[in-house]
């Protein structure tokens, strides 16, 4: 079978990023997983089972010292050794910053062409097709290459279901080098999610504030109603750029794009660059002062209203329910 | 100090956005085309550094159609320098790699310490054009950073995203993305809107820069229209929409 090569994603100390998971489940319905682990020591016995249990047949470690000084050298250049080694069909990488800047320069590097952020991977009649979800979701569209090696980044959180175990056999090499072509890495902060509030991309429930919530103290509103409902928390551009909330949580264009079931715009007037990030989910309702917000355009629940009054009475009435 | 600029032209995402059904390329014709805002942010970047340091030189370079000189003069007019616009209709639905290769080539012509650009396009989304750039001209890059320091010899920046935040650098000459965290961008002042129509802009073919394009590419295979989202039900408050709200919730299944 042909192999594919997917790139997995580690925190400094090295534990596997959720989309090691996503990533071995597209790449297994492609061929046989190739999980390319870049570390600063060997890795652990049971590191390499736990890819295998997620569908890793063989798992590439790279050992270099240089991972946390230069900004994705090394993993570039361990793909392209895993390239060299394994000739894959595919490299794949989920679609975050790392993942779509070692895309690139390994495309450039060894004259691949690309298809970038797929939310869908399938083999037809032997050729990869990728499925995109273009301005947001008001198109899909799918891609192939005509030729040779594709290198894939895959949207986080989009690929459901789980490949079937494999042998996750380990294979180590050493990159020693310092690659000429990276930046330097002065020092990394590992953020930790204090919260047990679901990851916002993938949340079957948002809750998302905009610049109506009026400021960072007043934004724990839309807080309060995630907690109640067990959402993830969202927010608009306005929001973030008043500082209520910091920009990872900003959902639309140039933010986070969102598929919930259930997502809720409070206080957001439905901007078509807000709208972008989650107009695809299941039901939408809004709440907003401004009976002509654009958002009613597309809620499928709206309420006219005062955030600040409609927003409590709902926690109360969704509290009363609990046993 | 040399900077160069890239630019690119996309359609307005204030208005509705189409893709062509037979080839599945962004319909340019059919929105209002602007100069992404991004790439504006990123010639902020390079126009506060000249505000310290006069001897700097910023060019803009494009590759697009025609139209795309509209974005240039209104680059031009902001502050840059001179511009360049590579035009051929060779050029015309290239992917990532043929994109990156064009724009290398021209950078290598045109000569650079630094070179800025936007994170990702509002219309492709890609992301990978830079990284592909920098990596063809064989220079550091730093991607997605904000917080742009920039020096005689070295560039710097932060870049976060929700599972970390680096402090990073480059010494010159090297490449930056940069990201939506950087500061807005200025207006462009009468003075400069009168003198821009003076400034140079040159015009490139593909030949002329004397590259070739790159054999492997990627292709739209298929594209469907999903069809718009129905306006539901609006109730105005009344002091009961909280409970009518989970009552919704309960029918729809939702809670
Ligand atoms: C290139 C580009 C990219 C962009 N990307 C994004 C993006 O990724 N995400 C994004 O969100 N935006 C994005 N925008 C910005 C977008 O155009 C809007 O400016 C933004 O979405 C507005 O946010 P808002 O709805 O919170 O603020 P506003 O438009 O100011 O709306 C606030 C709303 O709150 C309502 N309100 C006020 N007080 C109350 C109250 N007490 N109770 C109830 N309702 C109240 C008002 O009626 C109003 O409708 C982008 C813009 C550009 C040009
Ligand atoms: N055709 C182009 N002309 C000039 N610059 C471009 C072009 N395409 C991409 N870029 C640059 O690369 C950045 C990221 O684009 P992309 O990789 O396409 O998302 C943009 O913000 C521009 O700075």
């Amino acid at each position: 079978m042909t192999d594919i090569v997917v790139f997995v994603e580690t925190s400094v100390s090295g534990e596997l990023r959720p989309s090691a998971a996503e990533l071995l489940t597209a790449a297994a319905r492609l061929g046989s997983p190739v999980a390319v682990v870049v570390t600063t020591a060997p890795l652990d016995a049971s590191t390499a089972a736990d890819l295998g249990a997620l569908g890793a047949a063989t798992v590439f470690n790279a050992v270099s010292r240089l991972l946390t000084t230069s900004l994705t050298g090394v993993q570039t250049a361990a793909l392209a050794k895993a390239v060299e080694q394994f000739s894959p069909a595919a490299v794949i990488l989920s679609n975050t910053l790392d993942g779509r800047d070692i895309a690139g320069r390994l495309s450039a590097r060894l004259g691949a062409a690309v298809l970038l952020d797929a939310v869908d991977l399938r083999l037809d009649a032997g050729t990869i097709v990728a499925t995109h979800s273009v301005f947001g979701g008001a198109y899909l569209t799918e891609s192939s290459v005509d030729s040779g090696l594709a290198v894939v980044t895959v949207r986080q959180a989009s690929i459901e279901g789980s490949a079937p175990a494999a042998a996750g056999q380990l294979t180590s090499v050493e990159i020693e080098s310092q690659p000429l072509t990276s930046g330097v890495i002065d020092s990394i902060d590992d953020i930790v999610v204090a919260s047990n509030r679901p990851e916002l991309r993938g949340a079957k429930t948002v809750v998302s504030g905009g610049r109506g919530l009026g400021s960072a103290e007043k934004f724990v509103l839309v807080e309060q109603l995630a907690d109640a409902l067990g959402g993830a928390v969202g927010a608009s551009r306005a929001a973030v750029d008043a500082g209520y909330i910091p920009q990872s949580h900003q959902v639309g264009q140039t933010g986070i794009t969102v598929s919930p079931q259930l997502y809720f715009a409070l206080g957001i007037s439905g901007a078509i660059q807000h709208r972008a990030g989650m107009q695809t989910a299941k039901t939408i309702v809004a709440i907003n002062k401004d009976e002509d917000a654009p958002i009613f355009e597309i809620a499928d629940f709206g309420v006219v209203g005062d955030v600040f009054s409609v927003v409590p009475q709902l926690i109360d009435a969704l509290n009363s329910r609990k046993p | 100090m040399k900077i160069v600029v890239l630019i690119k032209q996309v359609p307005d995402t204030y208005g509705e956005r189409v893709l062509s059904p037979d080839t599945g390329w962004v319909d340019r014709a059919a929105s209002d085309r602007v100069i992404d805002e991004i790439n504006e942010r990123a010639l902020e970047v390079a126009l506060t550094y000249k505000d310290s340091a006069k001897n700097t030189e910023i060019v803009l370079v494009t590759m697009g159609p025609a139209e795309a000189k509209d974005a240039l003069r209104k680059g031009l007019s902001m502050g840059a320098d001179s511009a360049v616009h590579i035009l051929d209709d060779s050029l015309e639905g290239s992917d990532a790699l043929a994109t990156a290769t064009t724009l290398a080539a021209s950078l290598k012509r045109e000569g650079f310490d630094l070179i800025v650009t936007g994170n990702e396009s509002t219309d492709g989304r890609g992301g990978v054009v830079p990284a592909m750039v920098a990596e063809l001209l064989g220079v550091p890059s730093l991607s997605f950073v904000s917080s742009v320091v920039i020096t005689d010899d070295r560039v710097s920046g932060v870049r976060s995203d929700d599972t970390q935040t680096l402090q990073v650098h480059a010494p010159l000459p090297a490449l930056i993305s940069i990201t939506e965290g950087s500061p807005d961008a200025r207006f462009p002042s009468f003075k400069g809107i009168m003198t821009a129509k003076r400034k140079p802009l040159s015009v490139l073919s593909f030949a002329e820069l004397g590259a070739e394009h790159p054999s492997a590419r990627s292709r739209v295979v298929s594209n469907t229209e999903r069809p718009a989202r129905a306006a539901g039900r609006t109730i105005t408050d009344d002091g009961s929409a909280g409970s009518q709200l989970v009552d919704y919730l309960v029918a729809e299944r939702l809670i």
